[in-house]
């Protein structure tokens, strides 16, 4: 399982890679895992928008289920990965902290971030929920 | 006989809730309500009862016996018999629409068949198992635009030609919503075309939806309307009849987005107004947006070839909190119904009943235009259905064409302010130059007399 280090990581399975005062965010390896074949991604808020912690920023389905993902800061959406992925959703499965990034935020508020996993602890809490 | 549990059963099931006998399972009931004396005749046999139901069913008039000239919605057209023949095979013929794919392979295929051969007809990409009925579907069309830009776009502009019925439908669905409805006020100019709707669609509107041929049988060309509501960002939606269709322009050819309409001209008995079938299609594009099921075709473990109902995880009982329909089921006997019809007639047989129609329909407008009193409402095109402005008020007249055996068209001032004078009449491959001659012969004397 690949769990970068320089990234922060959600108890949903989400990830996050602050750039200055930007977050790319996606969905972790062991997310992809867990879903198997991810068929279809929609990124359901548009660039522009304010979103707070925990609002729902795209949903991700796979041949064996539907789950949404939530964004782990507030801030205003900067970009959306609209190029790639709804054409190409199993970038989810083979790339998922690289092309498969979703969507780009702005931080409102940077401490935020201390709350989030570092690669360790996100280590630890995938490793829980495999036994 | 069905027996759903033995003495045994009961008996084993009493012991594990810990009870001696039944009894002692209803007496929290007083026991005054727990077998309470009920008010009914007594039994009868068998003979008697078909004999009771069979006079029941006399007092109705169906178009049977009659000469019918409404439609409004629900046409009579001739069901060849080969279509119930197999609708009632019993593999076809259960209570409900099994969807396994183990076990229900020819459910699965008739749907997919059902789905090919709609997508074909409305010119569209794809088409789901079916809703309830055209109103439904209309309703369905109106959910799906709402939510496929996520609430953020709330109006609905609905042509005041799209039946009422439907539109009343989609009230009741929309209500407590955030939905708001515009273009079909009382006050709207019904003689006005489609490009009356143009002002009312602005960056707030989700779906335009107009019927063709509209609720008054005007067939209009709706490209222009298209290409306004497409530059305003909005959904195109188009009502249809499906036997109009054999010889029209398909909707998806004039940019339609959705396409529904009422499947009941196609292989299905009027039956006092179900169960009918909801036709419903729409883009590539827009297909998770789909409420419904979705038969696809696939190949097994084998590589044979096999169908299944695919797109499931946008299923309501996967994602039950986030669906945007509560509609999980479809039509299924109907649309076999319709599957059979169509596949029966063939391209060029629908074509021949919709001609058949078409022409009927306009020898009868022409003679009934030449009565005096009687005049065609609008120059328009149409189809098989033309409005007729009369001499005296519809209710009134229909009252003297029946007591002539005739079922006379539909009645407008019902639903629309200052009609009370139009009928809507409904001319079928079922009415003959006789009939229509008949109808024509009385609307004379009723004029005049």
């Amino acid at each position: 399982m690949n769990i970068p280090p320089e990234l922060k990581y959600t108890e949903n399975d989400e990830w996050i890679k602050v750039e200055g005062d930007t977050g790319v965010i996606g969905i972790s390896d062991y997310a992809q895992e867990q879903l198997s074949d991810i068929v279809f991604v929609e990124i359901i808020v548009a660039t522009g928008e304010m979103l707070n912690k925990g609002d729902t920023c795209a949903t991700v389905e796979s041949v064996k289920a539907a789950s949404d993902v939530y964004s782990p800061v507030s801030g205003t959406v900067t970009a959306i990965n609209d190029e790639d992925l709804p054409d190409s959703p199993e970038l989810v499965n083979s790339d998922p902290y690289g092309q498969a990034w979703m969507l780009k935020i702005e931080l409102s508020d940077p401490s935020e971030l201390d709350v989030l996993m570092d690669a360790g602890s996100y280590q630890k809490y995938c490793d829980e929920r495999e036994q | 006989m069905y027996f759903p549990h033995t003495d045994a059963d009961r008996a084993a099931m009493l012991a594990e809730i810990g009870l001696d006998n039944l009894e002692d399972l209803f007496k929290d009931v007083p026991s005054e309500h727990r077998f309470p004396k009920l008010n009914l005749p007594a039994g009868l046999t068998e003979m008697e009862v078909l004999a009771e139901l069979q006079d029941i069913a006399w007092t109705n008039d169906t178009t049977r016996e009659m000469v019918c000239f409404l439609g409004a919605g629900a046409y009579d057209h001739y069901i060849p018999a080969v279509v119930d023949a197999i609708l009632r095979r019993g593999e076809f013929y259960t209570a409900y629409t099994p969807y396994q794919p183990e076990i229900s392979q020819g459910t699965l295929q008739a749907i997919f068949e059902y789905q090919s051969l709609i997508a074909g007809l409305t010119g569209m990409d794809v088409s789901n198992a079916s809703h309830y009925d055209g109103a439904t579907s209309a309703a369905e069309a109106v959910n799906m635009a709402y939510h496929n830009f996520r609430g953020k776009r709330n109006k609905v502009v609905l042509s005041p030609g799209l039946h009422p019925q439907y539109r009343a439908t989609i009230r009741t669905y929309t209500r407590g919503s955030e939905v708001i409805i515009f273009g079909d006020d009382p006050q709207a100019d019904l003689t006005a075309g489609p490009e009356s709707l143009l002002p009312l669609i602005d960056q707030d509107t989700c779906l335009v939806m107009v019927q063709y041929p509209d609720f008054f049988g005007r067939i209009y060309d709706y490209t222009e309307l298209a290409e306004a509501v497409h530059k305003a960002g909005a959904l195109f939606g188009v009502s249809v009849n499906p036997m109009a269709l054999a010889i029209l322009k398909p909707p998806g050819e004039i940019g339609a987005d959705i396409v529904t309409g009422e499947g009941q001209p196609l292989g299905i008995p009027l039956s006092f107004g179900g169960p009918y079938l909801g036709i419903f299609a729409t883009r590539q594009e827009y297909v998770r947006r789909m409420a419904g099921r979705l038969a696809g075709e696939t190949v097994d473990n084998r590589g044979q070839r096999g169908y299944v109902l695919t797109l499931t995880a946008r299923e309501q009982h996967i994602r039950r909190e986030k669906a945007t329909s509560n509609i999980c089921t479809n039509q299924g006997l109907m649309a076999l119904a319709a599957t059979v019809y169509m596949s029966l007639l063939g391209k060029q047989g629908m074509q021949q009943v919709a001609e058949l129609n078409y022409q009927k329909a306009h020898y009868a407008a022409e003679e009934i235009s030449s009565i005096k009193g009687y005049q065609l409402w609008s120059p328009e095109p149409f189809f098989n259905e033309f409005v007729v402005e009369c001499p005296l008020p519809v209710t009134t007249l229909n009252e003297h064409l029946l007591e002539n055996n005739i079922l006379g068209g539909y009645a407008l001032g019902k639903d629309y302010l200052g009609m009370g004078n139009y009928a809507l009449i409904a001319v079928t491959e079922m009415n003959s130059k006789d009939d229509i001659d008949f109808l024509v012969e009385t609307l004379r004397e009723v004029a005049n007399g």
